[in-house]
């Protein structure tokens, strides 16, 4: 298997095996916008089950509980506020935590109380938080304005590095992508949306941005003096490089999936609630439609962009009708072979150096 | 290279060199230590998040913000308690973070706007007890300053001089009440009673716990209190002008009878209205009396900050009175500061309260390090399932950065207090991954330039110089966000930033000055150089093609003997048309040497004449 696994990658690299994931690009589209639709809808009709630092309110956590029954709270928690629907969820093995709208001081203390003696611990092993309703949301308004300061920052740097605006916004519009579906697969999922979420959705955005960064840069090697030469046209060295990145885009990411996917087993199934789980979904589903994107996506609309370039669609163009000339000539098959072969990897050649030059026979 | 060495190395002797000369304890919490510090989902604790909200609505500055924190500080550590982290978040709030447990009480004092009094002095003392502490409690203490502070203290009390200070009674304080009212002035010394005295006579200003402040202190009551610095105690008479009729404090140079500038630092301040007002009728009354009685004192929560003295003959009607003496720059700039947060009407709404548990984090933080030594496992394998033995050096690299990280956070917490929160190593738990990706690109460039048919030392040194274009790129968009992130928000948020720069900047380091160089010492160890099948470089895994070197030389692989690249048997889809297929295979001699065009024609010649003869035969 491995030893397949590397043959294969020899392929890509030659261009011997080339997947045509450029040329298809209207399915990878539309395979985007589907889900780009589906997540605005579900964010819009269902929207994120919002935490409670984002609704405000008061917790409490029951540590050392001798059960991890829910009816026990519900009823701790009845016998002080009766018109409370407290969200009671298991964190660890042993511990309760539930959750209720804002309390005042004293009944907070009666329920910490009524917890207490209805799981059978301590009242010092009840801790309470009260969170004001404005605190989640300073805290995240305040992440995306640096949010968008730093998209704006990255996409300058993108332009100004492939000295392209069109590759920059290719690859930021791919990212918001990465980003608006993994937000539509949470919101399906259901789990509460904490700042440790928008943690992990900012840690998506920086990992979506560092894959297409490695894969453009490919392409940017990849195409550097397309126009200088009629043998392949702009799409065709793209689609070269996103092959040739194939085994390493692989590669990381299951090297990077792998410890999330730690987390998030042990925190999801094992731990329940807290910011190991929060954290982790989101970067799971981030990281891996982050490593499809920078493939199947970005540089598809990278191709699709650039070919409105006035150079790039002249130089397209030409290739194109040069390869019509030669079969309208009816040239020879090699001669046409060679011409369509223009997603595989060519190597300049170069000096050699001076051992290499031919000796004169004695 | 020694100089790369010395740079990874630096980190460790430093945290050593910490750890021996100015080790953590219980008497230096801020001294380093080998595990790095851990924040309060981790440790446990209270933390407090305060909104500051102006009652007049005016803007907030950041000046105010600092001031307000140097006051909140004051306030957490008169209750002893040491380590509490107070920073502000935002534009308006302020974090407070204490370890263990806290009561009402304190919240209700860490949210208490700072308050800021001018009240005229009575007396002034030695910072020393004049007197040994009474045994009898009743005999001192009467002010709500150091109730507050006292109870706070609890058993340490007995260190104080101020031991027996115990609530004042309610008899003490209507005794007193009653003789304020008999009073002509705010001035007048009557006021003192005998209780009042005693506790004067106990307080010792050179014991830190009756410096830490408090506020609370009643205005219609007398204080007896310290200077901010401990350097003298003061009886107090009742507030006279509020801090909040400041509307205006600077500092700068003082200005002569005639408008010239003298080098003196002086603070001036403006007053509002009836602050002006106040402070026209304090001031003619306080010039006619005798030092120390000419002095009026400000008191920031309950410590006298400044006691300025009248000038002889002066009343101070417009409302800027302005003070002068033996002020530095910076001790005047100070001044001006604290008066203007008094000036402030600052007040503190409690925003959240959350008490975090230490065993929910701990079990946390140990779920989480399991789950990240799971997957770091699972990565070794990969890697060395990928890269067979150079995986090894995929792992060493990791192991490095690990330690490098681990060390740069046990300095950081030493050195600017870094505290690690559960976000923080989740954080760094992903960032194994983004590591990874510095080494992964740099060997998939390595194994491309192999396949163009270069020998491994070369392959290293081109692979490296684009691979090490890409690295720079892409970790310079992750530092970007991360460095535009920890400036622009706040809490858990931030640290996440900061994790993910740290590791950003590591990563980059570990790869210039590991990984590299020991890529290029092994590209001449003989195992990797002549790609052994275990190496992760063999000819059978990566597809060397035959290279032209020259003088009628291919560079073919060695192992070719084995496990042949078979060009020949690997489907060719279609004829490639590349500079390395169009290579003619040049002819060989029966000697093994390569045939010159005569040669060659010749042999033809010789061939042809051969099948001709044999065609005859038949």
């Amino acid at each position: 298997m491995a030893r397949g696994f590397a043959q294969w990658g020899n392929d890509l690299y030659t261009g011997r095996r080339s997947y045509p994931i450029v040329q298809k690009r209207g399915l990878w589209f539309s395979i985007v916008a589907l889900f780009s639709a589906a997540s605005v809808l579900v964010l819009v009709f269902q929207g994120l089950n919002l935490g409670i630092d984002f609704r405000g309110g008061s917790e409490f956590t029951v540590s050392g509980a001798s059960t991890t029954d829910e009816d026990v709270a519900l009823d701790a928690v009845a016998t002080v506020a009766p018109d409370e629907e407290p969200h009671i969820s298991q964190v660890g093995a042993n511990a309760v935590r539930v959750q209720v709208s804002e309390l005042d001081n004293e009944q907070t203390d009666r329920v910490a109380e009524a917890l207490a003696d209805a799981y059978g611990v301590e009242v010092g092993e009840v801790t309470s938080n009260f969170i004001g309703p404005t605190w989640g949301q300073s805290v995240s308004m305040r992440a995306l304005w640096g949010t968008v300061v730093f998209v704006v920052a990255a996409a300058l740097f993108m332009a100004v590095y492939f000295r392209a605006w069109r590759m920059s916004v290719a690859a930021i519009v791919a990212m918001l992508a990465d980003v608006l579906v993994s937000a539509g697969v949470y919101a399906v999922i259901g789990w509460e949306v904490t700042p440790s979420t928008i943690i992990g959705f900012l840690t998506i955005l920086g990992f979506s941005l560092y894959d297409k960064m490695v894969v453009f840069d490919k392409v940017r090697e990849n195409t550097a003096t397309v126009t200088e030469q009629t043998r392949s046209t702009y799409a065709e060295r793209a689609n070269l490089a996103v092959n040739q990145t194939l085994v390493r885009s692989i590669n990381t990411s299951v090297v990077a999936l792998l410890p999330v996917a730690g987390i998030l087993f042990v925190g999801g199934f094992l731990l329940g609630a807290g910011t190991l789980k929060d954290i982790s979904l989101s970067l799971f589903i981030g990281i891996a439609a982050g490593a499809l994107s920078s493939l199947f996506f970005a540089t598809p609309l990278d191709v699709a962009l650039r070919e409105r370039e006035p150079k790039i669609a002249e130089h397209t163009k030409k290739v194109m009708d040069l390869r019509a000339g030669l079969a309208a000539e009816g040239a020879d098959e090699s001669v046409l072979a060679a011409a369509a072969s223009g997603s595989a990897q060519l190597v300049p050649g170069h000096h050699q150096g001076h051992t290499a030059q031919p000796r004169r026979r004695r | 290279m020694l100089l790369t060495i010395l740079t990874i190395l630096l980190p460790f002797g430093a945290l050593l060199a910490g750890w021996q000369f100015d080790g953590k304890s219980d008497d230096n919490p801020g001294g380093a230590s080998l595990a790095p510090g851990l924040a309060l989902d981790l440790q446990g604790g209270t933390q407090i998040i305060l909104k500051a909200v102006t009652s007049d609505g005016s803007e907030i500055t950041p000046e105010a913000m600092e001031e307000a924190i140097g006051v909140i500080r004051q306030r957490v550590d008169a209750n002893g308690v040491t380590e509490a982290e107070i920073a502000s978040q935002g534009a308006d709030q302020i974090v407070v973070e204490i370890p263990g447990e806290v009561d009402d009480e304190t919240v209700a004092l860490i949210s208490q706007a700072a308050q800021m009094k001018f009240r005229p002095v009575l007396t002034i003392g030695n910072p020393l007890p004049t007197v040994q502490p009474s045994a009898d409690p009743s005999a001192s203490g009467d002010e709500a300053d150091e109730k507050a502070s006292d109870e706070k203290a609890g058993d340490d009390a007995a260190a104080g001089g101020d031991a027996a200070a115990d609530k004042p009674t309610k008899k003490e304080i209507a005794e007193q009440e009653k003789a304020i009212e008999a009073a002509t002035d705010p001035s007048d010394l009557a006021q003192i009673t005998p209780s009042v005295q005693a506790a004067f006579d106990a307080l010792d200003c050179t014991d830190p716990k009756n410096l830490e402040g408090g506020g609370g202190d009643r205005p219609d009551l007398l204080l007896v209190t310290c200077d901010a610095t401990g350097a003298a105690k003061y009886i107090l008479g009742p507030v006279e002008v509020d801090g909040t009729a400041i509307s205006k404090a600077s500092s700068g140079l003082k200005s002569g009878a005639n408008g010239t500038i003298t080098n003196e630092w002086a603070v001036q301040l403006e007053l509002d209205g009836d602050g002006t007002d106040q402070f026209r009728e304090t001031t003619s009354r306080l010039n006619t009396l005798e030092s120390p009685r000419n002095q009026f004192a400000i008191t920031l929560d309950g410590l006298v900050i400044s006691a300025p003295s009248l000038s002889p003959g002066v009343v101070i009607t417009d409302g800027r009175p302005e003070i002068s003496g033996s002020f530095t720059q910076d001790s005047a700039a100070t001044l001006a500061n604290q008066l203007n947060f008094g000036s402030l009407p600052l007040t503190f709404e409690v925003q959240g309260q959350n008490q975090v548990s230490a065993t929910l984090g701990t079990e946390q933080l140990q779920r989480g390090l399991f789950a990240g030594l799971i997957g770091l496992a699972l990565v070794v394998v990969y890697s060395l399932f990928q890269y067979r033995t150079l995986g090894m050096l995929t792992v060493a690299s990791l192991v490095v950065a690990a330690a490098m990280t681990y060390v740069v956070i046990a300095l950081l917490s030493w050195g600017i207090g870094y505290r690690l929160s559960l976000p923080g190593v989740a954080g760094l738990i992903v960032a194994i991954g983004f590591t990874a990706d510095s080494f992964i690109v740099y060997f998939e460039r390595i194994r491309d330039e192999l396949r163009d048919g270069r020998s491994l030392r070369l392959a290293v040194q081109r692979g490296w110089t684009r691979a090490r274009r890409t690295i720079y790129a892409a970790k310079a968009v992750n530092l970007l966000s991360a460095v535009i992130l920890y400036f622009m928000t706040v809490g858990g948020v931030r640290g996440f930033a900061f994790t993910l720069g740290l590791t950003t900047i590591i990563d980059v380091m570990v790869v210039i000055w590991f990984t590299h160089p020991v890529m290029e010492l092994l590209a001449k160890v003989p195992f990797f150089r002549d790609g052994h099948k275990a190496s992760g470089l063999s000819p059978d895994r990566i597809e060397v093609t035959p290279r032209y070197r020259g003088a009628g030389r291919i560079s073919a692989p060695t192992a070719g003997a084995e496990g042949a690249p078979d060009l020949g048997t690997a489907e060719q889809d279609r004829e490639l048309v590349t500079a390395q297929s169009v290579t003619p295979s040049p002819r060989i001699g029966e000697d093994g040497r390569r045939m010159t065009i005569a040669e060659r024609r010749a042999a033809e010649r010789k061939a042809a004449a051969e099948a001709a003869q044999n065609e005859e035969n038949i």
